[in-house]
């Protein structure tokens, strides 16, 4: 059986989520063989044989992290000059999706991005024009190189004991050409990831200030969620941009999605609108974010967020 | 210097988008417009001119007749010329075979710079700027939330949920902009009556020695295998607050085990 590529998604070793997603969906195609690139292999190694991978290549240098991307592109394409594979798996994170366009030109390969899943036969599901359809596409040229959003299917456990295969690459002139000359750090939350959180609670221009945040970030602490914000609330300042839901912010595909002051504007709603249960709550009864909700209530924010938050502590005992 | 700035012409987002029995985007069904991410692009390459107080901008558009109309409000918030690289073979080109043609168009005009959106707002895939990276063999620096020129060298910066990260390279480079780089500037009437006067230049494919079987729905490099409308969200419970708002909202918690 031809092997799978799964790009590894990891922060210094420690594997995200959907890497055991991508693991999942590789074996239905073939044999998962994970790339790792960068540091902290010995952090990844018991996840990746936990979720099915048979193979871990490996590619440690410097390169990987001093650079923009693209030389995480050439150490990929050397693993698959290598392992010949039958598909490339990726996230679907801006870098991700980068890796993978520059990959497609450079293999020749056909490229599909931001798939909701993969089938057995190649199939991924896509959905357009903020999530109103939904398309099933399949690459039908070169290795088919496809990004998976996360939240794609429940991860299998799969024990395996990977075979460590180091790889040595040769770093393109183009690819070091973007130098990184700063990295700041940003604060950790602490809350769950927000693409990846079963639970997400967020705040628009009807939070009304910095301040009002600590409203929303009560709730989601209630209920173990992520905190969102739509533009408006980012722009604002209120709320950092990294947690800004929508076309121009991430997609959530929560089981819960709770919108507190936000209008429900189209750019938004291609952000969250697959999520299994959305609840708004917003004064305005005609907001549009209500033609979505399961639950919705009509009225001040802040009446409703704190009562629902004293009233989930109660519960919990 | 010149620069050269990517701008798509989309079906309205307000509108009820939709596909073409060919499985492709239906750009007859609804209005037509300069993508806004594209906006952000124009915007960014403006402010280049005017604080190094030189340089000539060039938009560049691929699609039907109706895409001249980007190239012109583009124009009409300043800038010099178009291009409009138009072709019946054009129609349905994947994002592969639509930088091979924008690439072509590009080096045509041999740019310092080249600055185009994150993303466009009807395909939405976000990869053609890196895939132009890789067929001009210039430097991108992709999903910039701000752009810095200053002696040959473009800086940027990159924000992402781990950090946020300051990028160096030489020019020629492309770069593409985020809509954090700042709202854009809005057509004056001076500045639409100017953009009427500004040359735009019509592109064949022949033109930029394309064989139309490289393009083209035909030559895509994936398939759509099914298309369906997403049925509509049932309509679900929606209660005023009658002061015990958040009771009830945790009671629908509850019954759906999120408590
Ligand atoms: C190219 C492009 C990309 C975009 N990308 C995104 C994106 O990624 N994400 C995104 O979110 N938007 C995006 N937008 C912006 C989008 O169009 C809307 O402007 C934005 O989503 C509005 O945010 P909002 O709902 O918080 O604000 P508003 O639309 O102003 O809505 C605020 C809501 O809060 C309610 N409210 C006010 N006070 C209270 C209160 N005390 N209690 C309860 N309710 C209250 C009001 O009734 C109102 O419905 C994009 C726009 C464009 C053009």
């Amino acid at each position: 059986m031809a092997e799978v590529l799964v790009l590894v998604d990891h922060l210094d070793g420690s594997v995200r989520k959907t890497t055991t997603e991508l693991l999942t969906i590789a074996r239905r195609l073939g044999e998962p063989s994970a790339v790792f690139l960068g540091a902290g292999l010995d952090n990844a190694l018991e996840t990746l044989g936990r979720f099915g991978a048979e193979k871990v290549y490996v590619v440690a240098d410097a390169e990987i992290d001093g650079y923009l991307i693209a030389t995480k592109t050439d150490a990929l394409l050397t693993v698959v000059a290598q392992a010949s594979p039958s598909a490339i798996l990726i996230t679907s994170t801006s870098e991700g999706k980068e890796i993978a366009a520059r990959a497609s030109i450079r293999l020749g390969s056909g490229i599909i991005t931001d798939a909701s899943d993969v089938d057995e036969n190649g199939i991924a599901t896509q959905s357009a024009f903020a999530a109103s359809y939904i398309i099933g596409s399949k690459v039908t040229h070169g290795t088919p190189i496809i990004t998976v959003k996360p939240n794609a299917t429940a991860p299998i456990e799969n024990l395996t004991t990977p075979a460590v295969v180091q790889v040595s690459v040769e770093y393109g002139a183009l690819s070091t050409s973007a130098r990184i000359t700063d990295v700041a750090p940003r604060a950790k939350s602490g809350r769950p990831d927000l693409t990846e959180a079963a639970i997400v609670v967020s705040g628009g221009r009807g939070v009304g200030g910095a301040e009002g945040f600590t409203v929303i970030e009560a709730l989601a602490d209630a209920l173990g969620a992520a905190v969102g914000a739509s533009r408006a609330a980012a722009d604002a300042g209120w709320y950092p941009h990294a947690f800004q839901v929508g076309q121009t912010g991430k997609t959530v595909s929560p089981q819960l999605y709770i919108a507190n002051g936000i209008s429900g504007a189209i750019q938004h709603r291609a952000g969250m609108q697959t999520s299994k249960t959305i609840v708004a709550v917003n004064k305005d009864s005609e907001a549009p974010i209500f033609e979505l909700a399961d639950f919705g209530v009509v009225g001040d924010l802040f009446a409703v967020v704190p009562q629902l938050t004293e009233e989930i502590g109660k519960r919990k005992g | 210097m010149k620069i050269v700035v990517l701008v798509k012409h989309v079906p309205d987002a307000a509108g009820d988008r939709s596909f073409a029995a060919d499985t492709t985007t239906d750009r007859a069904a609804v209005d037509g417009r300069l993508s806004e991410l594209d906006e952000y692009a124009v915007e960014q390459a403006l402010q280049v001119v005017e604080k190094s107080g030189e340089g000539e901008i060039t938009y560049l558009t691929m699609g039907p007749e109706a895409a001249s109309e980007a190239l012109r409000k583009a124009l009409s918030m300043g800038g010099d010329a178009g291009v409009h690289v138009v072709d019946e073979a054009i129609h349905g080109s994947d994002a592969i075979a639509t930088s091979l043609v924008l690439a072509a168009a590009i080096s045509k005009l041999e740019p310092d710079l080249v600055i185009c959106g994150m993303a466009s707002t009807d395909g939405t895939m976000s990869v053609v700027p890196a895939m132009l990276s890789e067929r001009l063999g210039i430097t991108g620096l992709t999903l910039a939330a701000s752009v810095a020129i200053e002696g040959g060298q473009v800086t940027i910066r990159r924000d992402s949920d781990e950090a946020s990260t300051t990028i160096t390279a030489s020019l020629p480079a492309l770069v593409s902009v985020t809509d954090q780089t700042g709202e854009a500037r809005y057509p004056s009437f001076k500045g639409i009556m100017a953009a009427k006067k500004k040359p735009v230049e019509t592109w064949s494919l022949a033109d930029l020695g394309i064989e139309p079987a490289v393009v083209g729905l035909g030559a895509a490099w994936s398939v759509v295998d099914s298309i369906v409308k997403r049925p509509p969200r049932q309509a679900g419970t929606v209660i005023p607050d009658g002061g015990d708002g958040g009771v009830q909202l945790a009671d629908f918690l509850s019954s759906g085990k999120f408590i």
